[in-house]
């Protein structure tokens, strides 16, 4: 696949990332450990959902078919969602979402950093305004990870649990595709290899100062980005993300 | 177990020039988180461009019994004031 | 409202003492942390400051429950700031509470353990969408209406807390409003979901303000304190003569027959709650109460791990920091 039709599937990936990612954070409103975590979490989810429409819309933009970011948010079924299967994953308990988001924060930054000098007009001014607020959101996710790995021996051995079970979904963020080559080519996307390296030294220097052992296998779960397989987990969300427009189609809220 | 985090006291300047001022408290394990608690909380609505934190027990306050003696004497200094001088009209802008 | 049963304290305090204090609050003074005040004025301010932070954590969660069902991108991104808000408002109320010499975690706990009260409202469900536009047009209409003279209350940052509250919460009634007005305007299924929000929100919101309390000795002495402003009979006509209008520019019919202008006292005669459900609810028999009670014991008890590791490598980093030095 080349051209638009490339180009707007990426765009989906970058959207449906911030989309999911967003609407698992903003599960927590209400229910985390400390007021100030609360809103935090909520600070977060909202930049998220911000940076979902400006992605969505521009796919909408992208495809002409007149789709808007709030169609494809709410009325795609599974398969046709592109977000890496690490998003998608559940909340769990707060250690296991922060870690979460620290792996998705590092590896965002990181593209968004590059996406920010990109080719592409549009991406760039979208990934200059997102890089603002992902690095805050690295810098939290960071430090909170840090603070639990190195905390309490229980807050140490739940943080080591997270960062195992969610270490096989970091891969897929980074195995190149036919749309990834040709976002490449075109100059707008960055090399994933080297991504990678970037975020493993990004990712290393937290797991040290959080005194967490970084699990040595490096297989990969896939099928979040292309659509071929996504998790039991998502169709789950999208049954309560998209009850309200499924159930009454055409209404406006 | 009491192992409450304590209490921080937030300022914060709104504008560039402005001194900082006194909008709140929150709680924190230490001074990075309540910096950053603060930002969450405090500047939600572009209310800032600087933050400070202070630990509430490091605070050093006036008692209230002393007011007479610490704020009344400057009561009496009217001169300090610029409407203390009458100046005509005619010495023009002063 | 959202302190809806406080009983003002009695107080033995010195004769000679709680004139002058009296005579600072007629003269408009603000009480301050520091300055003396009667023991009776301090426990009724943390009992009706807590209640209050307290019904904004609880308030939270009803609206919470559709944050990750909005309908648009937008509207969950404007109910995510807004109950987001809630959670600063309590926030910012559990820190007046504070300077009182009671902690955060003090209260928590007596909200945890039910030795603590919130507001009525938040022990009812909300079942449709239409129910996030009732709850901002009348829970935070009901909520502004007490929340706007608490600004001029005595004591400073109380007062201070109302002020940023009151800043804060004027969208809130508005995009609540704004729902209904989408909704009201929409389809059939959509009219009717925004009646069946109103019906079933309508007596909640009049409880709010609490039971008649214009012959309470408690609320005179609070009225004298200025920690309460106005009385509830007061406050509830008020919500009614601003609420009825909005609700015919909707379209939608208030759910009470006896409802008619009354020209004498340029306000509407309205029929009053069920007040022994309001006294149910109060005792824990809402139809949420054990819910929402559960949701925020489980919120506490699921994150002490976290609030412990945080505070762990808090001391071990000032550990480090002085054996550097």
């Amino acid at each position: 696949m080349g051209g638009q039709g490339a180009l707007f599937e990426y765009l989906l990936r970058l959207g449906d990332n911030t989309l999911i990612l967003g609407h698992r954070v903003s599960e927590w409103c209400g229910h985390a450990p400390v007021l100030e975590e609360d809103i935090a979490l909520a600070n977060t989810a909202l930049d998220l959902i911000g940076q979902t429409q400006m992605w969505l819309g521009l796919a909408g933009e992208v495809e002409a078919d007149g789709r808007t970011a709030d169609d494809l948010a709410m009325l795609r079924d599974v398969w046709d969602f592109r977000n890496v299967l690490l998003v998608e994953q559940p909340n769990g308990n707060f250690g296991q979402t922060m870690m979460r988001q620290m792996l998705f924060d590092a590896f965002h930054f990181e593209l968004l950093s590059d996406l920010a000098g990109a080719g592409d007009d549009r991406i760039a001014a979208v990934a200059a305004k997102a890089l603002k607020e992902v690095t805050y959101h690295f810098d939290r996710s960071s430090e909170t990870v840090i603070g639990l790995g190195d905390g309490t021996e229980e807050s140490h051995a739940r943080m080591q649990a997270a960062l195992d079970l969610l270490w096989p979904y970091v891969g897929e963020m980074f195995t190149p595709d036919d749309i990834d080559a040709a976002m490449f080519e075109a100059g707008v996307a960055p090399d994933l290899r080297l991504l990678r390296a970037r975020f493993d030294s990004r990712v290393d220097r937290v797991l040290k100062d959080a005194t967490l052992a970084r699990p040595d296998s490096s297989y990969a779960q896939t099928g979040g980005k292309t659509g071929f397989r996504h998790s039991e987990h998502l169709g789950h969300l999208l049954t309560q993300m998209q009850w309200l427009q499924r159930a009454y189609p055409g209404a406006v809220w | 177990m009491k192992n409450e985090w304590p209490l921080w006291e937030v300022f914060i300047r709104g504008q560039h020039g402005l001194n900082h001022r006194h909008v709140g408290s929150l709680h924190a394990p230490d001074a990075e988180l309540a910096l950053k608690n603060a930002r969450d909380v405090y500047t939600r609505r572009n209310e800032g461009v600087s933050i400070w934190v202070v630990e509430a027990q490091h605070i050093t306050a006036s008692a209230p019994s002393a007011k007479g003696p610490m704020y009344e004497p400057s009561e009496s200094k009217v001169y300090r004031h610029p409407t203390f001088f009458d100046i005509p009209d005619e010495a023009g802008h002063m | 409202m959202y302190a809806q049963m406080i009983k003002s304290e009695a107080t033995a305090d010195d004769p000679e003492k709680l004139a002058a204090f009296q005579a600072r609050i007629d003269a408009g003074e603000k009480i301050e942390p520091k300055d003396w005040m009667p023991e009776g004025y301090r426990k009724t301010l943390i009992r009706q400051i807590g209640q209050h932070a307290h019904s904004e954590i609880v308030g939270q969660l009803p609206e919470g429950n559709w944050i990750t069902r909005a309908p648009t991108l937008e509207r969950k991104a404007i109910l995510l700031a807004k109950v987001q808000d809630e959670a600063g408002h309590g926030l910012y109320l559990y820190g007046a509470a504070e300077t009182l010499g009671v902690s955060r975690d003090e209260l928590t706990e007596m909200l945890l353990d039910g030795r603590m009260k919130y507001s009525s409202i938040f022990n009812y469900p909300t079942l449709t969408w239409a129910d996030m536009g009732a709850v901002g047009w009348l829970v935070d209409g009901a909520a502004i209406m007490n929340q706007v003279p608490l600004q001029r209350t005595s004591y400073g940052p109380y007062s201070r807390a109302m002020i940023r509250i009151c800043k804060e919460e004027s969208f809130h009634q508005r995009q609540g409003y704004h729902i209904m007005m989408k909704m009201a305007q929409g389809t059939p299924a959509q009219k009717k979901m925004a009646q069946d929000a109103l019906n079933r929100f309508w007596y909640p919101s009049l409880m709010m303000f609490g039971p008649s309390d214009k012959d309470s000795v408690h609320s005179a002495q609070s009225m004298a304190w200025k920690i309460k402003m106005n009385t509830n009979d007061e406050l509830r006509q008020k919500f009614v003569d601003q609420t009825v209008p909005q609700a015919e520019y909707l379209g939608l019919t208030v759910p009470d027959a006896d409802l008619r202008w009354n020209e004498n006292k340029a306000g509407y005669d309205f029929s009053q709650p069920d007040w022994s459900e309001f006294f149910d609810v109060l005792k824990g028999n809402g139809p949420c109460n054990t819910e929402r009670l559960a949701a925020r014991n489980k919120a506490w008890d699921d994150g002490a791990w976290v609030r412990d590791g945080l505070m762990a490598h808090a001391a071990k980093k000032r550990a480090a920091r002085v054996a550097a030095e």
